[in-house]
């Protein structure tokens, strides 16, 4: 789709629309454990994007025959609040969250260490309260930090984003207009310790050279994404000891 | 699901602990846990609200869009309230079409809103007989903690009060606020033994029956009730469970009027229809 | 961050974590080595013991392990079995050979029913994790009266503490007989004042289990609210922060 009159998605400075270079990320921030119910939970902003992503497991697999006798088996579940998007979207999975789903959850599948427990599921849940282009990259992103917050033994974790092309430019992290407007939509996830590719989709129009740039923008941006992961975890553990900390010579007082 | 059955320990101390004036988590019977609530955090909602009691939160999201009235109400607004216990809430929760369970929660709102008439529907007519605005109250539980009807209405209410009639993004004019005549909140019992304990927490839902919840309106008029589960309550019961349910519902009022910023429209309410 | 903080931040590992590339390390628990180096598999804390790194877990669920000692609700009992839920992955089924009676066929609801609670012991976890349960052990039987309540089972190790020390603790002070599973299902019985006094010790100490000086800390908490009583007890277990997403 063209850009309507007067909308450009780069300047001529090459900065984009919210001033970001062609290899920015948008603001991401995360914070671990913020259910109660859930074994493992991650809320995660991203841009304009809302998520929140649990973990239950593992536990027994309904239906039944769903089970592997061997090894355990990672479900995911990607769905939109009907309130995330401009028009209402209707209550209920529809064919593009259950493709997501599908491949959200066999993203995650080859870190985790499945053979420890056969027989069982590994639930994830990702609840999109508010969508701005990249919810499958943020969804993914959340999760793989929900998991490991529910103490799934993983040889890694999963980070993702999407790059795409807009004008003619390879950039990364697509915005709505971007989306929208623009040419290509690449979203990929990576195991940043091993490098290994575990989500790749495409749509568009990229040659062999943008989308080496393209990838690379991906790969470095995942790395970085990853240790904002890391430290959603760390602090979650840091917070509540810090808060201990300050809170009890005071908590004595009033006691006393 | 094993979290169905609730072991007899577990039932046991919470009835004791009932019957000598106690509750598990030391609250009096009727003492609420800590409530927050939290509005516009979805941009794109028309109306969005966060509410938590306790650990207990849902995420409620209003949607507005023109649409075509009832042939019976040529010149009224349409509202809608779904609400979905999504799996990330509970283990017991699962996935699939809506289930009795989140049908009777919805319908519940619902009743509390619309008999209640909250919204002035009368003014969210765009043009009689053809268009009209469409409202959709969505309630999202993202962490069951008990007492879900409490947390939904509450929700429901922040999120209407927060909404804004999106005239510009249809183009029909500017933005205006959602056009509301009451403050309706809901209060929600449950019988543990011979007590009557408020605000249940997710042992006290669990154990419980049956449950009463009740809405108030700031004039102190009753304008929805709803009796669940198996179990019957004394006539004594529930008069019991109204009156305590005023006074809960007047303060549940105060801090939703404080955090939706609302106090000039609540003194302007007339009484009753 | 100050320095005390950064140190506390640099022990907590995340899955993928490098532990050790010298080579000279051997791999503890909840960590995988890939040629010279070692990882961790899960989040946690990473310690040292000798010459072996590992990785004391701060979540995840109960993983069943042989002579585990555990507490069980019964689920629904057959003709001649019960099935039980211990907070494993699926409920397990008990035979009527492994208990310390004689129950004829049918009668198994006169010993133990749906609803009941437990004391049992892990007798087997075979390599496809399929669990057997076992009552014929001294210290299993059924448990009535008191209070059952779950904790993570990651922090069973810090309620239990070194040589049962932690629950010592708890049970000296508080007057109360208690039994912690490792599944994470605790049974406490005493008077209802000291039994919820004693959950709050144990729910003190699955919430910072993570830090240091822990017995310390908990006998100061049980000596401090032995006096003030419980109603700021209760309180006090209310006034939860208000924890904001973003």
């Amino acid at each position: 789709m063209k850009p309507p009159p007067g909308l450009k998605l780069i300047d001529e400075n090459g900065r984009r629309m919210d001033g970001r270079r062609p290899d920015e990320l948008r603001k991401i921030t995360m914070k671990a454990g913020v259910l109660k119910r859930a074994d493992g939970s991650c809320y995660l902003e991203w841009g304009n994007n809302k998520v929140i992503a649990g973990v239950y497991g593992p536990r027994e697999v309904h239906p039944r025959h769903d089970q592997d006798a061997t090894q355990a088996i990672v479900r995911c579940r990607y769905s939109m609040s009907p309130f995330s998007v401009d028009d209402r979207k209707r209550p209920g999975p529809d064919r593009r969250s259950q493709e997501i789903s599908k491949l959200l959850g066999e993203a995650l599948s080859p870190v985790v260490l499945r053979q420890m427990f056969p027989r069982t599921a590994i639930d994830v849940f990702c609840e999109i309260l508010e969508a701005e282009a990249g919810t499958r990259c943020a969804a993914l992103t959340a999760a793989s930090v929900a998991l490991a917050d529910a103490g799934i033994p993983m040889k890694g974790m999963v980070a993702s984003v999407a790059a795409g092309k807009i004008d003619n430019t390879v950039v990364l992290d697509l915005r709505k207009e971007e989306d929208n407007f623009g040419d290509t939509d690449l979203p990929v996830a990576i195991i940043p310790k091993t490098g290994e590719i575990v989500l790749l989709q495409m749509d568009g129009h990229f040659t062999d050279d943008e989308f080496d740039v393209a990838m690379q923008y991906s790969i470095d941006a995942c790395h970085q994404i990853h240790g904002m992961q890391k430290q959603a975890l760390r602090e979650k553990y840091l917070d509540a000891a810090v808060e201990k900390r300050m809170s009890e010579p005071a908590e004595s007082e009033v006691m006393l | 699901m094993s979290d169905d059955i609730v072991s007899d320990i577990k039932r046991d101390y919470i009835v004791n602990l009932a019957k000598q004036g106690q509750r598990y988590d030391g609250r009096a019977f009727d003492e609420y846990r800590p409530i927050s609530i939290e509005t516009g955090l979805i941009s794109r909602a028309e109306g969005s609200a966060r509410v938590r009691i306790g650990d207990t939160e849902v995420v409620v999201g209003v949607k507005m869009a023109p649409g075509e009235p009832y042939p019976d109400t040529p010149a009224s607004g349409v509202m809608t309230t779904s609400a979905e216990l999504v799996p990330i809430a509970s283990p017991d929760f699962e996935t699939g079409p809506p289930r009795p369970a989140s049908i009777e929660l919805a319908r519940v709102v619902d009743r509390g809103i619309r008999e209640t008439d909250t919204i002035d529907l009368e003014k969210l007519c765009i043009k009689p007989g053809e268009k009209v605005w469409m409202s959709f109250i969505d309630i999202h539980v993202v962490d069951y903690d008990g007492n879900l009807f409490d947390a939904a209405s509450l929700g429901a209410m922040a999120a209407l009060l927060s909404a804004k009639v999106p005239y510009a993004r249809f183009e029909l004019g500017a933005d205006q606020p959602m056009p509301i005549n009451h403050y309706p909140v809901s209060t929600t019992a449950i019988k543990l033994g011979p007590a009557l304990v408020f605000d249940p927490g997710l042992m006290e839902d669990k154990v419980g029956r049956p449950r009463l919840t009740v809405a108030h309106d700031e004039h102190n008029a009753i304008r929805a009730m709803q009796k669940g589960l198996i179990g019957g309550f004394t006539l004594e019961e529930v008069k019991e469970i109204i009156a305590t349910s005023k006074v809960k519902a007047r303060e549940m009022r105060e801090q939703l009027v404080k955090v939706t910023g609302r106090e000039a429209d609540a003194r302007n309410t007339k009484p009753g229809h | 961050m100050s320095q005390e903080q950064r140190e506390e931040a640099a022990d907590i590992v995340v899955p993928g974590d490098l532990l050790d590339d010298s080579g000279r390390l051997k791999p503890g628990f909840n960590t995988y080595k890939e040629g010279a180096n070692i990882f961790a598999l899960r989040l946690g804390v990473r310690q040292m013991r000798g010459d072996q790194v590992s990785v004391l877990a701060l979540s995840g669920r109960y993983d069943p392990q042989r002579n585990d000692l555990i507490i069980g609700t019964i689920l629904e009992a057959g003709p001649s079995i019960w099935i039980i839920d211990i907070r494993a992955p699926s409920p397990v089924t008990m035979h009527v050979n492994d208990v310390p009676w004689k129950v004829d066929f049918g009668e198994t609801t006169k010993y133990m029913a749906p609803g009941d609670t437990v004391l049992l012991k892990v007798a087997f976890v075979d390599e496809i994790k399929k669990i057997q349960l076992t009552m014929k052990d001294r210290a299993c039987r059924k448990l009535s009266g008191g209070l059952v309540f779950e904790v993570a089972p990651s922090k069973v190790p810090r309620i239990i503490g070194r040589g049962g020390g932690m629950t010592n603790v708890i049970k000296t002070a508080t007057n109360t007989r208690m039994f912690v599973g490792q599944n994470g299902v605790i049974w406490i019985d005493g008077e209802p004042q000291d039994v919820a006094l004693a959950m709050a010790a144990v729910r003190k100490v699955e919430s910072e289990a993570h830090t240091s000086g822990l017995t310390d800390k908990v006998k100061q908490f049980l000596q401090e609210h032995r006096r003030s009583g419980m109603e700021q007890l209760k309180r006090a277990s209310l006034e939860k922060e208000w924890s904001s997403w973003g």
